[in-house]
């Protein structure tokens, strides 16, 4: 891969996307657009049920298909029969018992998509169709039988902390209920599998967010040695979470070793729904208690996040969800009770935001309740309650992230608000857009508040690394790291670390590959910090050596060296030399591995410091409702973001917007909706995701505010656009209408009715 | 399955036979399983997300609701046919210039788009504009740098028109 040269985009300038000019002409290849000599398709035979007891699988017919090449099952899978993130506990393929609607049976492989159609519908399944349980209270209250060897639940998680017997004058609660969002990436699951010709191992075309995890739990299913599997990184349509977890990876491989042939794999996007675990709904009961100038002296709560029917990244996502219970606030006291569940409903786990959003609706709902309780402005309670650094937060860990919560209330409230509606609007901006059904005399306006505080990266005791080599060669640099990039920008920016540190413009990168260390998840928020760590490091060493050569050839002493744009300078003489002449013919290699600080674990009071660091955001909302249609215009989102420092103002301003268009959609419109465990809308026809009609005016401050923890500075910025967006939404329609709202996403009837 | 047909289509003002194939493929599966041009992309198959974007004789469509065999006739232009000396469309470099590209699976589809668009109306309004985005679904950028693509676009060519 070559990156087009650009003058100095160093870090800070908006370096453009070394992948762009591809991307544009649609030459840039995803991994649904790879190809192989004599490859086959693969498909995959999934649950029409949410709960059932397979009584056989009669494969016959699929074999009699002209054109199918294999057909497996679980009696095929010649390791691990099971696989996942944290805990193990979901089938390859169900053996005996179906978990949830579209949990796959079998699979084949054929000439042609529609082969492999004809195939799977020629599987004969016969199954017994047992009473799924689908209400999660039901899992904690033990009413209904285990569904899996494990249990139904996945984690319960108190904190208490303080004095949980204290209370104050001022006492407000709310149950608040938020919709299970689907990631909706654009591009859908697809991997292309090469088997070795002597069929010991595989190497592996993937779109996913992390190579080395999907190696390890790849291998163990397999039954082959990781280094028999090689992953490479397919180009990405997006990922927001839901290519954290396996999904058509051991299937591709596995059709792709016992056929011999390459094998590809590409969900439809009906399918995708099935095969990507989706954002937890959740149940989140809040009781806070105040003095009566609204300072915050208890929180109660009670959290329960669905899990459905396997446990994913459950048990972090409930960890964050009550670890945020107080949000941006200070809290000296509170009782927290948090279930993950498991039950027949579609498994869920990463997606942006991972267990904070459903925490930031409840206690901004809270803020609102508690402004209206006091008669204080909803802007001046969230202020008078702000955390600060170096405050403890209701786990006991101190906050030590640089905390400028105050600036980013106070740069969001001075961004100006839109002009009022005229009366004579365009019709397209009304609410329900190209529905063109809004009335103007039924419109009202309102305006709305959400803050919110995320942690960045991963927590609880994981050794979350990254690694990153750097070689110079000749003036030029490659540089080489297995980090997912999904659309984020990794691309852009590691190089604009490496002109900085090194002064060389010309950068390339390596394929995105497991032929290296491990780069960890791109999630969390945590590739800036963390492969930007590794490069940040990998380039560091490579200087110095570059320093030493320097300095011995010219008798300057290499500590006094430093770099100086292009140029190598003595820092306290005249010695000056440019970085192209100084490493003619020489070649400098060196591999960094970064780690953030260690973290820990939880006691069962949930005590602990299991966070590394937080990022902090404001969003101001400013919405339309058309109260007769219960059609709500989402017109303006102001927002101020910490961002620690900005590295690619562009970049920035694109996670922003990006962010906050997905937290619009969970404010409005999107919700996977499941009635008795099945999925009634997989589909980008019943599923509605924001267009260019629904997007906002988006009114964007930075807060540079450098964090000495980070190795940059600068703080991930990719999910806290999308957590207190949607509070900020639903507070404005709250305050449009009157009424009291407590759910995501808002539908025409809670408006309405 | 059979796979007996044979026709010929007429792409970026090419002819391209097509053998062997299955006659209730796509023109979408067409051009990129068969004709070897995997710029126009799949997402959704419903004609919702607009990232399969072509225009069948000017006329913009999904072509992932276009059976190919319909298409025999038809004058057929896709992503790979706008700039065949590989340089870019003044859309295309506003896309990477102003950030409108993040994963970029839903961009070729764009692209199409807001051509199409600007060949049909040189100087489109705001609501114009979103109105004729609306059918590409983008699920990075939130709009927001595309719209600016667009309106660099616009604003290029006015002035370089007067």
């Amino acid at each position: 891969m070559t990156i087009t040269k650009t003058h100095r985009d160093v870090l800070g300038a908006s370096a453009l996307r070394p992948d762009g000019v591809a991307k544009v002409q649609g030459d840039f290849s995803f991994s649904s657009d790879l190809h192989a000599e004599n490859m086959l398709w693969g498909a995959t035979l999934r649950s029409p049920h949410p709960y059932a007891r397979i009584i056989s699988i009669d494969l016959s017919g699929a074999w009699k298909i002209a054109g199918v090449e294999c057909v497996i099952t679980a009696d095929d899978v010649p390791g691990q029969l099971t696989y996942g993130l944290i805990s193990e506990d979901q089938p390859v393929f169900a053996k005996d018992v179906v978990r949830y609607m579209g949990e796959p049976i079998a699979a084949v492989a054929a000439d042609h998509p529609e082969t492999c159609r004809r195939a799977l519908a020629a599987i004969k399944v016969e199954y017994e169709i047992l009473e799924p349980l689908t209400d999660p209270e039901r899992a904690i209250d033990g009413s209904h039988p285990d569904i899996h060897p494990d249990g139904n639940i996945i984690r319960h998680q108190r904190i208490v902390s303080g004095d949980i017997t204290a209370t104050a004058p001022i006492v407000v609660e709310g149950t608040y209920d938020i919709g299970m969002q689907d990631q909706a990436f654009l591009g859908t699951e697809s991997a292309l599998a090469l088997p070795d010709h002597d069929g010991s191992g595989i190497e592996v075309f993937v779109a996913t967010q992390w190579l080395h995890e999907d190696r390890k739990q790849m291998a163990k299913c397999l039954g082959l040695p990781e280094e028999k599997v090689r992953l490479v990184l397919g180009g990405v349509g997006g990922a927001f979470g839901a290519r954290e977890d396996i999904s058509l990876q051991v299937h591709t491989a596995l059709l792709a070793l016992r056929t011999g042939r390459p094998v590809k794999m590409q969900y439809g996007r009906e399918e995708s729904f099935f095969g990507h675990v989706h954002r937890h709904p959740a149940q989140i009961w809040m009781r806070h208690h105040a003095t009566e100038d609204g300072r915050i002296v208890k929180i109660e709560a009670r959290m329960v996040f669905d899990g459905g029917a396997y446990s994913s990244t459950s048990s972090a996502v409930l960890i964050n969800g009550v670890t945020h219970t107080q949000g941006p606030y200070q809290c000296p006291n509170a009782v927290v009770d948090g279930y993950a569940t498991r039950t027949n409903n579609p498994p869920c786990g990463a997606m942006r935001g991972f267990g904070v959003v459903q925490a930031c609706f409840a206690h901004e709902g809270q803020m609102d309740k508690l402004a209206v309780a006091t008669g204080i402005d909803e802007v001046e309670i969230r202020l008078r309650n702000i955390i600060h650094t170096g405050d403890t937060m209701i786990t006991g860990q101190v906050l030590e992230s640089v905390a400028p919560v105050e600036r980013c209330i106070r740069e969001t409230a001075a961004l100006p608000l839109p002009a009022e509606m005229s009366s004579h609007p365009h019709e397209l901006d009304l609410p329900g857009g190209s529905g063109r059904t809004a009335d103007r005399r039924h419109i009202v306006r309102g305006i709305g508040w959400g803050v919110s505080m995320k942690n960045l990266m991963y927590s609880e005791g994981f050794d979350d690394y990254s690694t990153a080599r750097c070689t110079l060669t000749n003036g030029k640099v490659e540089l080489k790291f297995a980090t997912s990039e999904v659309g984020q920008g990794f691309v852009t920016l590691a190089p604009q670390i490496a002109r900085s540190i090194l002064g060389v413009d010309d950068v390339t990168y390596d394929t995105i590959d497991t032929q290296i260390g491990s780069a960890g998840s791109t999630s969390a928020s945590r590739q800036t910090w963390m492969s930007g760590g590794a490069v940040d490091g990998a380039c560091r060493l490579v200087r110095e050596r570059l320093f030493e050569h320097v300095g011995a050839l010219h008798g300057v002493d290499p500590l006094r060296l430093g770099i100086d744009d292009t140029d190598i300078i003595d820092t306290i003489g005249d010695f000056r030399i440019s970085v192209q002449e100084a490493c003619a013919d020489l070649s400098i290699s060196e591999t960094f591995e970064y780690h953030h600080r260690p973290t820990e674990d939880l006691d069962e009071n949930g005590q602990g410091n299991c966070h590394v660091a937080f990022a902090f955001v404001a969003h101001r909302a400013v919405v339309d409702v058309d109260i007769e249609l219960g059609l709500v215009k989402v017109v303006q989102i102001a927002t101020a973001q910490d961002v620690g420092r900005v590295l690619n103002p562009m970049s920035v301003v694109g996670q922003i917007e990006g962010g906050i268009a997905q937290g619009l959609g969970l404010a409005v419109m999107e919700e996977i909706i499941v009635k008795d465990g099945k999925v009634r809308n997989p589909s980008f026809t019943d599923y509605l995701l924001p267009t260019a009609l629904d997007a906002p005016q988006v009114l964007i401050s930075m807060i540079e505010e450098p964090d000495p923890q980070a190795p940059m500075g600068a703080k991930g910025v990719g999910e806290a656009p999308c957590i207190s967006v949607t509070p900020a939404i639903v507070a404005a329609i709250r305050n449009a209408i009157g009424k009291p709202i407590d759910r995501c996403p808002v539908r025409p009837q809670d408006i309405c009715f | 399955m059979s796979q007996h047909e044979y026709y010929s289509l007429t792409v970026n003002g090419e002819q391209h036979p097509v053998q062997d194939a299955w006659i209730g493929e796509s023109l979408l599966y067409v051009l990129r399983e068969r004709l070897g041009l995997p710029g126009s992309k799949g997402a959704c198959e419903q004609g919702e997300c607009g990232s399969c974007t072509v225009y069948i004789d000017n006329a913009a469509v999904c072509s992932c609701l276009v059976m190919a065999a319909t298409a025999v006739g038809s004058q057929i232009a896709t992503v790979e046919g706008l700039n065949t000396d590989g340089s870019l469309t003044d859309v295309q470099q506003a896309f990477v210039t102003e950030g409108a590209v993040q994963c970029g699976f839903c961009t070729p589809g764009l692209v199409m788009a807001v051509h199409h668009l600007l060949d049909h109306n040189d100087s489109p309004n705001e609501q114009e504009v979103k109105e004729a985005l609306s059918g590409n679904i983008c699920r990075c950028t939130g709009y927001g740098r595309i719209f600016a693509a667009v309106e660099s676009v616009i604003s290029v060519r006015k002035s370089s028109a007067s």
